[in-house]
């Protein structure tokens, strides 16, 4: 395989806080190649959008990224380029999507002067050149009347034409990465089909890669090729999609995976994680999951898991890769009576 | 699931809405007259069972908070009856209103909004057994105990504050304040849209065993399509203000008749990336209730073969097309409105049944 457009090489982000220091990210490596849609998944807390915002070098104090922290992009390493540098690749060579449209656009600007100052910003035109370009990628991404809209303010617009702006924005500078935050989370579900078709349709064109952070299981079924998920500031697991959604290894996918609720779908009862996700300040020693997981035994609360391979491109920070014999002594261990808590 | 073993043993429903109506004034400055409304809910109607859930979805800005809150008296209906257990809860004064209360009990969306941060757990909990003189003293510290334990929290979290507890745990808290006062019938407005997925699994869980155990009716308000299908016995669908599909949620999720609802539900990414999926997709927005379309609310939008000028000319009524099965749409057969009505109104295609394939799974 040719050189990964992305590679991030044991990524640590951590915040230091009033309680103590909060691991958000902790020790990640993962590669995007070019033209590729990678998924990353998790629930609240678990780092992804820490992970995001590292990339484009948006963590803002008392967050750092840690020494020793590698993103190679371009054969740079994002994580030690000086920000005149980094001002010169975010939002030409790697670019954002927001999840909020409304708090990612400048309410007193009309929407293709926002577009356009893109342009601008990184010399890439005239004034009625950039103006121009705006209009035209109003009309790529399925604005109606573009040259209407572009002088239009953002409140003028609906959510799902908010979020179709943000992805102008994103894309006029042809970036090689796109990483997009939720971006559809915000909206409503006929509305978000459109956005995702929209994704899928200017990848083809343009070959742009992305990384798409979710929480949504069936938004990455439909959209990836590759899946991340993360659990306490961790990759857990990695998988080409059919493979994640088909044999997930990692305790953790499997319980993500039975507690969601599925259009056309037996209406039996969900199964649960017990207990809810831990502070970023104290991430339980060992496997990170140990005290929610059904199969864990005392190797997991003392020895922490590295990524052990499982196929082909499927890696899982489990020790049942180890002892699989652990899970065949458990029938149904994801079915825990009433969600206790705590 | 006993749907119908339920319907057969309660015949009458608990509440009873009829031509719920709320039409917001939007007024220009600060003493002008009204310029014109925002039809929020326009004519709503549908019963609740007691012990049933009855599930409301819709986007936006459709009607189905307010369809809520009118329920409570938390907005007042603009026309509408709200009928509970044969009381006319529109009539009713504020201190009447206040009595039923106990009965009528709401779940919000935002654990964290919701509660109080200066009260403790056990001080949320006990408001209500207070006001409504039910419980005092010791009698009311066990109570609160049992409740807690109730809805799997720690019966010593009384004394600690709702800022400790996370989002899963917070929205136990509310249920629990909500159950103090023995309602018979729960509003839920997307109780669980903003827990995580491993979370709102427990909560979904825990409202359905409490359901169960106590025979509570609810009105569960949610966008989330798969969450209510999931939960709810029977589902109707809003659009710009308006049911336009009711049903028993097999029916509705196996077989959705309203072009709407057919586009909504294909919307729903599916959690199998060897789906072969046929996706049924709606251009443009939802137009704006200030100023909704004529005839059908959706004929602008609509996918149906056979859309026609009729649609914009005939209110669809909401008409049963399959025992329990209401659905608002005149070209989907059968239907009150006759051919030759339509034709009159320039109708030029006969009603077909259409029947997008929405999935297939593997």
């Amino acid at each position: 395989m040719a050189e990964p457009l992305l590679r991030v090489r044991d990524l640590r982000t951590y915040f230091y806080t009033e309680n103590g220091v909060a691991r958000a990210v902790d020790g990640i490596s993962f590669e995007i190649g070019a033209g590729e849609t990678v998924g990353l998944v998790g629930e609240s807390g678990c780092g992804k959008s820490v992970t995001a915002l590292s990339v484009l070098r948006l963590v803002r104090p008392p967050g750092r990224i840690e020494q020793g922290s590698e993103l190679i992009f371009d054969g740079k390493n994002l994580a030690t380029l000086d920000e005149r540098e980094m001002r010169a690749i975010r939002g030409a060579r790697v670019s954002m999507v927001f999840q909020e449209p409304m708090t990612a656009l400048n309410p007193v600007f009309t929407v293709g002067d926002q577009i356009a100052e893109v342009v601008r910003v990184h010399n890439a035109g005239s004034k009625q050149d950039a103006w121009a370009r705006a209009v035209q990628m109003l009309e790529t991404v399925g604005i109606p009347s573009p040259e209407q809209r572009a002088t239009e303010y953002p409140h003028q617009l609906s959510g799902g034409m908010r979020q179709r702006v943000v992805i102008a924005m994103a894309l006029i500078m042809n970036p090689a990465l796109v990483i997009a935050d939720e971006p559809t989370t915000a909206l409503d579900v006929t509305i978000q089909a459109q956005i995702l078709e929209l994704l899928r349709d200017l990848q083809q064109r343009f070959g742009t890669s992305i990384l798409l952070i979710t929480h949504d299981l069936g938004v990455v079924a439909e959209t990836v090729s590759r899946v991340i998920v993360m659990y306490g500031g961790e990759i857990v697991e990695e998988a080409p999609v059919n493979h994640l959604f088909a044999r997930a290894h990692h305790p953790y996918t499997e319980g993500l995976l039975n507690a969601m609720p599925r259009v056309g779908h037996e209406r039996e009862r969900l199964a649960t994680i017990p207990g809810s996700v831990p502070p970023p300040t104290n991430w339980p020693a060992a496997c990170r999951f140990h005290d929610r997981c059904p199969y864990a035994w005392e190797r997991c609360a003392t020895e922490h898991p590295p990524l052990y391979p499982i196929a082909k491109g499927h890696v899982s920070r489990c020790h049942l890769a180890d002892e699989p014999k652990r899970r065949a002594e458990k029938h149904d261990p994801l079915v825990v009576a009433r969600g206790a808590s705590t | 699931m006993s749907v119908t073993a339920r319907a057969a043993v309660a015949t009458k429903p608990l509440v009873s809405v009829r031509g719920l109506t709320k039409h917001f004034p939007i007024k220009k400055g600060l003493f002008g007259k009204p310029s014109g409304y925002v039809r929020a809910v326009d004519g709503v109607s549908f019963d609740v069972m007691p012990g049933e859930t009855l599930g409301l979805v819709g986007e936006s800005g459709c009607g189905k908070s307010t369809t809520g809150r009118m329920i409570l008296r938390l907005i007042e209906p603009t026309a509408g009856s709200v009928e509970f257990d044969g009381i006319n809860l529109v009539a009713l004064n504020s201190s009447e209103m206040r009595k039923l209360r106990r009965r009528i009990q709401v779940i919000f969306q935002d654990p964290f909004s919701s509660l109080n941060p200066r009260m403790s757990v056990g001080g949320i909990i006990r408001e209500g057994l207070t006001i409504h003189k039910l419980a005092e003293g010791e009698a009311a510290d066990a109570r609160v105990r049992q409740l807690l334990e109730e809805v799997g929290l720690r019966s010593e979290y009384a004394s600690r504050y709702p800022h400790e507890f996370s989002g899963g745990q917070r929205q136990r808290i509310g249920i629990a304040r909500a159950l103090a006062v023995e309602p018979s019938f729960i509003v839920c407005d997307e109780p669980v849209s903003a827990l995580d997925v491993s979370v709102q699994a427990q909560v979904i869980n825990l409202m359905q065993d409490l359901q169960r155990h106590r025979g509570l009716a609810y009105l569960f308000i949610a966008h989330d399509l798969s969450v209510v299908e999931h939960i709810a016995d029977r589902v109707a669908v809003m659009y710009l203000g308006k049911i336009v599909e009711l049903a028993n949620a097999t029916d509705l999720y196996r077989e959705p008749l309203m072009p709407y609802t057919q586009a909504l539900l294909s919307a729903v990414p599916v959690a199998d990336p060897t789906a072969k999926k046929s996706r049924l997709m709606l251009s443009g927005d939802v137009p704006s209730p200030a100023n909704p379309p004529s005839g059908c609310v959706f004929h602008p939008r609509c996918p149906h073969p056979a859309k026609d000028a009729a649609c914009a000319a005939i209110v669809p009524p909401l008409e049963e097309k399959a025992p329990g099965h209401w659905v608002a749409c005149i070209k989907q057969p059968p239907t009150s409105v006759e051919w030759s009505v339509q034709q009159a109104a320039g109708g030029t295609k006969p009603p077909v049944r259409s029947l997008p394939v929405v999935t297939t799974q593997t």
